[in-house]
């Protein structure tokens, strides 16, 4: 069993899905991430997801990919999907591609939460 | 002041190497005294560079290597990534944040190199890339009017 990426928690009806790494770059991290992440949704049929990234540093265009894709994946079974706790540096990456217009980042945990 | 730190390194197109090759630049940021910003800003350009030329320059085949070259300096640092591969056209990738690729999963690479860096050009066909950053560079210039 490989080591797990994300620290998974219930609050209330919403899953609070943690990332566990300060990096996320390197291709074959990226890889397990994804399939955690689809995991969610695709496995364990979660429909209302927190991505937390208080513990993230840095972020590649691969790990926006499979942000993109899970935003798809969670619209497209009915549910939602929201981000936060973005560091500064890691938020001007979605601002320089513009996915914050197409993702929904929010800033606190509760302010996540607020959302569903 | 200390003297310009350079580093010569070949790899295989293996996106294990090109991180520790990217840990060695970042050593040598270190090393001058560069700042955070400055350094997330290098590090994420080393990977979407090192990884372009691994991934879509020698489309993986581990037969074929990529060579960088890092020349650091108390003022900026000067990178080269050249892979043996066929070649591309910059201008032949498309914007991602326009509204028809927006949602797609790929092609941000590019668009980050520009953002955060002050010098950045493919040459040799497209098997060559060459970035610069100054020290304390002010980039990324974010547009916040539109939050």
């Amino acid at each position: 069993m490989s080591e797990q990426r994300l620290d998974i928690e219930e609050v209330g009806s919403v899953t609070v899905a943690r990332f566990l790494d300060k990096k996320i770059l390197d291709e074959a991290n990226i890889d397990k991430i994804g399939q955690e992440l689809f995991g969610l949704v695709e496995e364990d049929g979660r429909k209302q997801i927190v991505l937390d990234f208080s513990l993230v540093e840095y972020l590649s265009s691969a790990a926006l990919g499979k942000l993109i894709t899970m935003h798809k994946k969670v619209t497209a079974a009915g549910g939602k999907c929201a981000l936060c706790n973005i560091q500064k540096d890691i938020m001007d990456v979605f601002k320089i591609t513009q996915l914050h217009k197409v993702l929904t980042l929010c800033g606190d945990l509760d302010d996540a939460l607020s959302k569903f | 002041m200390p003297a310009a730190s350079q580093l010569n390194v070949q790899i295989p197109s293996d996106t294990t190497e090109a991180l520790a090759v990217q840990e060695q630049i970042v050593a040598l940021m270190e090393k001058h005294d560069y700042s955070m910003r400055d350094i997330f800003a290098m590090r994420l350009s080393l990977e979407e560079g090192i990884t372009n030329a691994i991934k879509h320059g020698n489309g993986g085949d581990p037969n074929k290597k990529v060579s960088i070259s890092a020349d650091v300096s108390d003022e900026r640092l000067r990178v080269e990534v050249a892979d043996e591969g066929e070649g591309f056209d910059p201008k032949d990738v498309p914007d991602p944040t326009d509204i028809d690729f927006i949602d797609r999963a790929c092609g941000r690479g590019l668009m980050l190199m520009r953002a955060y860096l002050n010098s950045f050009e493919y040459s040799e066909g497209g098997t060559k890339l060459t970035m610069e950053r100054e020290r304390n560079s002010e980039l990324p210039i974010i547009d916040d009017d539109d939050d």
